[in-house]
């Protein structure tokens, strides 16, 4: 039977994002040369409440996109990854821009490894940055490393770690899915 | 839309064995390839190891720049083929021109053809995923994709009740039958305009009103779309002159300037201008030609990243 267990309630999930913010906002600034993208869909919603939250601290005036990965996935010849593409909205070039990437969890890196391909596509950036919500530190399959995490989880292969929305699933949380 | 959607067939052969949900799959995932196409750098890795074989047995402008286009921005290795310049005019066969292109490891064939049917025949013969670019005056299913795909554009989305219609030599066109399969799948209301030599008996089959009347159809429709007339396929007279034709069945400034709407207009090419339509209808405002053209690209791109999918999976 598999179980679920909450490793991230509403209330600390809300406390994680301020502090994501407020490292953010140490490290960028005023985000003068800063551009803020999510990565489709996990990391689109991420950084919508990371800009929400940013927008309360005074914080506005910055790039921010959509990015889809669907057609840079090295999975897309086993046909075992989303086959339907979500939208891109990246209206500005990332050329000389310090990049926040942004997604929910961080586990084989090969996500991210796609997203950096197709972030070339909008520009040569100055510097880019991941920032995930939940980093599944081991089982890492490519030498990528986030530069702002908010929480690290170990977990084993076979479990499945799911960062859920107030809007899609009722409540901000971070839950674990494994085998009794 | 959901993640595992795929398309039913493996082929495209025409949009009458499509089913309506692959129709909108088709353009729900060209809505992000145009975005795709407008980037500064309009290239993405989908089909990099899919090599795809371009054969023309008739000839083509836009179709084949168009699939080309969508094959290099997809990444895709291509491979091109004219009739005209090959082992066919030495009196190869169909079937023995394209076994020995696929011996070459060919995935996709992209085809057109005069004889109506070539291509259900070649597949049933070979492997690979064969899109047909125009059999005949059969079908010609990326246009009515593409037509699709232009008007869900200029009319904000949905197409269920909106009325088409569609003007001109209907007898000839592999783009009508197409268009009538695709806009019934996506729920419009269609009609055809022309002259009754240049309208086939069946079409009233098909569940499409039939008009030979252009000003009162004009003023019916939210889309007007017009075919070309197609001298080269017409072996008898079908109407005494094309001034007659422009007279009687030409859409003119005057008739869409007593109109007290706009309609888009629609035409795919290529234009016989001061024939079927006035050069100051066919570069007017309510125009969307050019854009039907640029909208190729990103409808080809998705017919071939979907029958992509689906080859890796099976």
């Amino acid at each position: 039977m598999p179980v679920l267990r909450v490793i991230h309630d509403c209330d600390r999930f809300a406390l994680t994002i301020e502090r994501l913010c407020r490292h953010l906002i140490e490290e960028h600034g005023d985000f003068a040369n800063t551009c803020l993208v999510g990565v489709q869909t996990g990391g689109v919603q991420l950084a919508e409440r990371l800009r929400d939250k940013l927008t309360q601290m005074g914080v506005t005036d910055y790039d921010y996109g959509k990015l889809d990965i669907t057609f840079y996935r090295d999975d897309f010849r086993t046909a075992k990854g989303p086959l339907t593409p979500q939208q891109t909205e990246i209206d500005f070039l990332v050329e000389n821009k310090r990049v926040i990437l942004v997604d929910d969890v961080l586990y084989s890196g090969r996500t991210t490894l796609s997203a950096l391909t197709a972030l070339n596509h909008f520009g040569r950036p100055a510097q880019v940055e991941l920032l995930v919500m939940v980093d599944r530190r081991f089982r890492r399959s490519l030498p990528i490393k986030a530069n702002y995490r908010g929480i690290t989880v170990d977990s084993l292969h076979d479990e499945y770690v799911e960062v859920q929305w107030a809007e899609t699933h009722g409540k901000d949380q971070i839950i674990l899915t494994g085998s009794e | 839309m959901a993640s595992d959607q795929q398309l039913s067939t493996k082929h495209v052969l025409g949009i009458k064995y499509l089913t309506a949900a692959d129709v909108e799959l088709i353009l729900d995932t060209a809505l992000q390839f145009k975005e795709v196409i407008n980037r500064p750098i309009k290239k993405v890795p989908s089909l990099r190891d899919t090599t795809v074989a371009n054969l023309f047995f008739e000839n083509s402008t836009r179709t084949r720049i168009s699939f080309e286009l969508a094959e290099k921005r997809l990444s895709a290795d291509t491979v091109n083929f004219s009739a005209a310049s090959s082992s066919v005019k030495k009196g190869e066969t169909l079937l023995d021109t394209v076994n020995n292109i696929l011996a070459m490891k060919v995935d996709m064939v992209v085809m057109r053809h005069p004889a109506p049917g070539a291509h259900h025949f070649l597949a049933s013969k070979i492997d690979a995923s064969i899109v047909n670019a125009g059999d005949g005056t059969h079908e010609h299913p990326t246009q009515a994709l593409l037509d699709a795909y232009s008007m869900r554009d200029a009319l904000g989305g949905d197409l269920r009740g909106k009325k088409i219609c569609i003007f001109g030599d209907i007898t000839h066109s592999r783009v009508a039958l197409s268009n009538v399969f695709c806009l019934q799948k996506l729920g419009a209301k269609v009609r055809v305009c022309g002259p009754p030599t240049l309208i086939p008996k069946h079409m009233r089959s098909l569940g499409v009103e039939v008009s030979y009347n252009v000003d009162e159809s004009l003023a019916w429709c939210d889309v007007a779309n017009v075919l070309r007339i197609q001298l080269e396929r017409q072996d008898t007279k079908f109407i005494p002159s094309l001034r007659e034709y422009n007279r009687h069945f030409g859409i003119t400034r005057e008739r869409v300037d007593r109109l007290d709407k706009p309609v888009v207009i629609m035409h795919p090419g290529p234009i016989n201008r001061g024939v079927e339509i006035d050069t100051a209808v066919a570069d007017s405002e309510h125009s969307i030609i050019l854009e039907q053209v640029e909208n190729g690209v990103a409808v080809r791109m998705a017919v071939l990243y979907l029958l992509a999918a689906r080859r890796k999976e099976g």
